[in-house]
């Protein structure tokens, strides 16, 4: 249901992605992973329409994306960043609202649909009303998946959505994502850098580097099939084993 | 009925007439005192309205008003009609003029009795130490400052020809306001002046009056110039201004100038006074302290004013400047050309655009006024929506771009609301600088606070300027905190 074809972007000179080919299973989840600058991002921006390619198609729901029909498209896809993007001057409600009041449905549905999604999010109640500068980090990431599952997209994209919280946050939110995105049956895409994340969430990974797919596969294929050297280096590199914890004792000498 | 008819015509003076005779003056107190004379004769003749522009502009202005029909008569001198009006040299009698000025559909006509001619003057006890008696012994003292009043430097009949004549050896004389010349030569910061030989500042300040010993400035006879239709649309009015025809001496002259210029009474006592016959000023015309100069009861009318030109320019400029700003920043193209312009009308002098956007708009008063208030206020508005739009951080532009929402809806439901604290204070600025401008605007007739300015100024009454300039900066303290107290009600919560 979305695929792109021989797309490429180049940024003054500098390819960000070289022609690429991809399809996307639908109901599972996708996850872009490279070092920085590898065209993960630039990728997933290209799916909504943020920037448009210099070559190739980029097809979602049977239809290729052009500049007239990207903004209804965006519609049925839900889209989140890192810290959420929400609008300061809003509350948290009126930013997961905003789209659903523009395109004037019943006030009810919306209230509805509001409170259905703050308790799949584990957002508290007291939380809506607020603004975002008074919300936590988890929270307002909270409130950005909820505005994107507003309108129910078949599709969901994020871009390092977990990226700017604490350690203790973010694996509390990676299980239930993990959860939502299993029980809502959408096609993910998730970008991140942390091999433990795309681990954990992928179904498919797709690992690029320099503008380039480098492999596409489940982790086993990454691991045990590697296309190249490179696939088991980043694998390794990122695997980084915790020192000996000090012994709890000693720390209270000191 | 009869009670709803009286309030009607209260409320509406001038409907109670079917004619209005709108009268004009320069300003200086002796053009405002003749200029209310004018008046009073012609309200207690009954016949017409009579609207006094009091102290309405120098000579261009005040001409120009009267040929464009802003204005339907004011008090002028032959001198100024022949040589600076009907731009000739030859000395011309009260007919001769005529038959030129009918060609403008204008007359001149009732020579009040008094001639007021340009003299230059210095103080006398210098004088008498230099031996200067003459405008020729002037001459031999190349090392005299002259401080001379601006229109004087620029007028045909004035410091070009009597340099000119006498082959005065002063190449740049300082041009400075008349008003402010008497205390610069009580200073030493000047030593020779040009003066009116009806001012009553002659002897208050001891100074000598040169004699014009090659007879060069031409007889200043005041007279009056109208158009050519008030006696004829007015018979009655035209009978009873007649009469004034002879009534004001040179000596009666300097003490009605004297009343206002050292005693700070107001014109139209002065006039009020000369009309009745009481030489003496009564107990009442003495000049009022600071509160009753301050809350005189020209207080609210000139505040609604002021209030008026403020505020009509900075809703029509928050009108066309948050447009323009949106534009710059949806366009960068545009935002260049858009911002230098904006930016090049702020540096424009204000009396300078005054000036231009008199003879573009063919009018005086508050709509140049506000043209100019309007073209100021565009800067701080137009700069302020710009940077507060291109202020959004790239991520809140994207969210709302990949939430699907259309150019408009993001711009009124996101991008506006974001830069509506840049904006506020952007109109906020303008709404200050615009208080602070607006006194400006009496210079052209358009009221406000800036008449007790330029009066004070004129006519060096301190209490008058302070009456003035007090009031215009509490309002704009006022406005700062009616703004700040808005600023609650406009910036989205979420942003403070």
């Amino acid at each position: 249901m979305i695929a792109v074809e021989n797309v490429s972007k180049t940024y003054s000179g500098q390819t960000a992605l070289a022609p690429t080919t991809l399809a996307l299973a639908p109901g599972r989840t996708t996850v872009l992973i490279g070092p920085s600058g590898c065209g993960k991002s630039t990728l997933l921006r290209l799916l909504i329409g943020l920037i448009s390619p210099d070559s190739g198609t980029v097809t979602v729901g049977g239809e290729i994306l052009t500049p007239q029909t990207v903004e209804k498209r965006r519609h049925e896809i839900g889209y989140v960043i890192q810290d959420g993007g929400l609008f300061p001057h809003l509350t948290a409600a009126q930013n997961v609202a905003l789209l659903a009041r523009f395109l004037g449905r019943s006030e009810s549905g919306v209230q509805e649909r509001i409170t259905e999604l703050s308790s799949l999010v584990q957002l508290p109640a007291d939380a809506l009303s607020r603004y975002p500068n008074n919300l936590s980090g988890g929270q307002r990431q909270r409130v950005g998946l909820m505005r994107a599952l507003m309108l129910d997209p078949p599709l969901l994209l994020l871009d390092e959505p977990l990226g700017a919280l604490d350690p203790i946050t973010r694996s509390e939110l990676q299980s239930q994502l993990k959860d939502i995105f299993a029980r809502l049956e959408k096609t993910v895409v998730l970008v991140t850098h942390d091999m433990g994340e795309a681990a954990y969430f992928g179904d498919t990974i797709v690992l690029m580097r320099a503008g380039k797919i480098v492999q596409t596969g489940t982790l086993e294929d990454l691991l045990q099939r590697p296309a190249e050297k490179y696939v088991t280096d980043f694998i390794r590199a990122q695997r980084s084993p915790l020192p000996p914890m000090p012994e709890a004792a000693s720390e209270e000498r000191n | 009925m009869t009670k709803a008819l009286a309030v009607l015509l209260l409320l509406l003076p001038s409907a109670l007439y079917a004619q209005t005779l709108t009268v004009g003056s320069k300003r200086f107190a002796e053009s405002r005192i003749l200029g209310e004379i004018v008046t009073q004769t012609t309200t207690a003749v009954g016949e017409a309205h009579a609207d006094h522009k009091s102290g309405l502009g120098n000579t261009g202005i005040v001409f120009a008003a009267l040929q464009s029909g802003s204005i339907d008569v004011y008090p002028e001198y032959t001198g100024t009609i022949t040589q600076e009006l009907l731009k000739t040299k030859e000395t011309l009698d009260l007919p001769a003029m005529n038959n030129r000025l009918a060609a403008l559909g204008l007359a001149a006509g009732v020579p009040l009795g008094f001639n007021d001619t340009y003299a230059l003057a210095m103080r006398d006890d210098q004088a008498q130490k230099l031996g200067i008696r003459t405008l020729s012994d002037l001459a031999k003292h190349p090392e005299l400052k002259l401080g001379l009043s601006q229109e004087f430097l620029k007028r045909a009949d004035g410091w070009p020809g009597v340099k000119a004549a006498y082959s005065l050896p002063f190449e740049s004389p300082q041009g400075l306001d008349h008003g402010l010349a008497y205390e610069a030569i009580a200073g030493g910061q000047i030593e020779v002046t040009d003066i009116y030989s009806t001012d009553s500042k002659i002897a208050k300040y001891k100074l000598r009056v040169l004699t014009d010993d090659k007879h060069y400035f031409p007889a200043y006879d005041a007279v009056l110039l109208y158009r050519k239709d008030v006696p004829t649309r007015l018979p009655r009015t035209w009978a009873a201004l007649q009469k004034l025809s002879g009534r004001i001496t040179a000596l009666q002259m300097i003490a009605l100038n004297a009343r206002v210029e050292l005693q700070g009474m107001t014109p139209p006592v002065v006039a009020a006074g000369f009309l009745s016959g009481k030489t003496a000023p009564t107990e009442a015309a003495y000049p009022p302290g600071f509160w009753a100069t301050l809350f005189a009861k020209d207080f609210w009318p000139e505040t609604r004013q002021h209030l008026f030109l403020v505020f009509v320019s900075l809703a029509l400029s928050i009108l066309v400047a948050v447009p323009l700003g949106i534009w710059a920043a949806r366009t960068p193209a545009a935002a260049q050309p858009i911002l230098s312009i904006t930016g090049l009308i702020q540096t424009i002098p204000s009396l300078a655009l005054l000036a231009f956007l008199i003879p573009l708009l063919h009018r005086i008063g508050p709509l140049p006024a506000i043209v100019a208030l309007f073209l100021y206020s565009l800067l701080p508005i137009v700069r302020n929506t710009y940077t507060g739009l291109t202020d959004i951080s790239p991520s809140l532009r994207e969210s709302a771009l990949a939430l699907g929402l259309p150019p408009l809806a993001r711009l009124r439901l996101i991008e506006l609301p974001l830069a509506a604290r840049a904006i506020f204070a952007g109109i906020k600025t303008a709404a200050v600088i615009n208080v602070g401008t607006a006194t400006i605007a009496a210079f052209i007739g358009a009221g406000g606070y800036g008449n007790r300015i330029s009066q004070g100024l004129e006519n060096n009454n301190d209490l008058l300027l302070l009456s003035g300039a007090i009031p215009a900066a509490a309002l704009a303290l006022l406005v700062q905190w009616g703004f700040d107290l808005l600023d609650k009600a406009v910036v989205p919560k979420g942003l403070r």
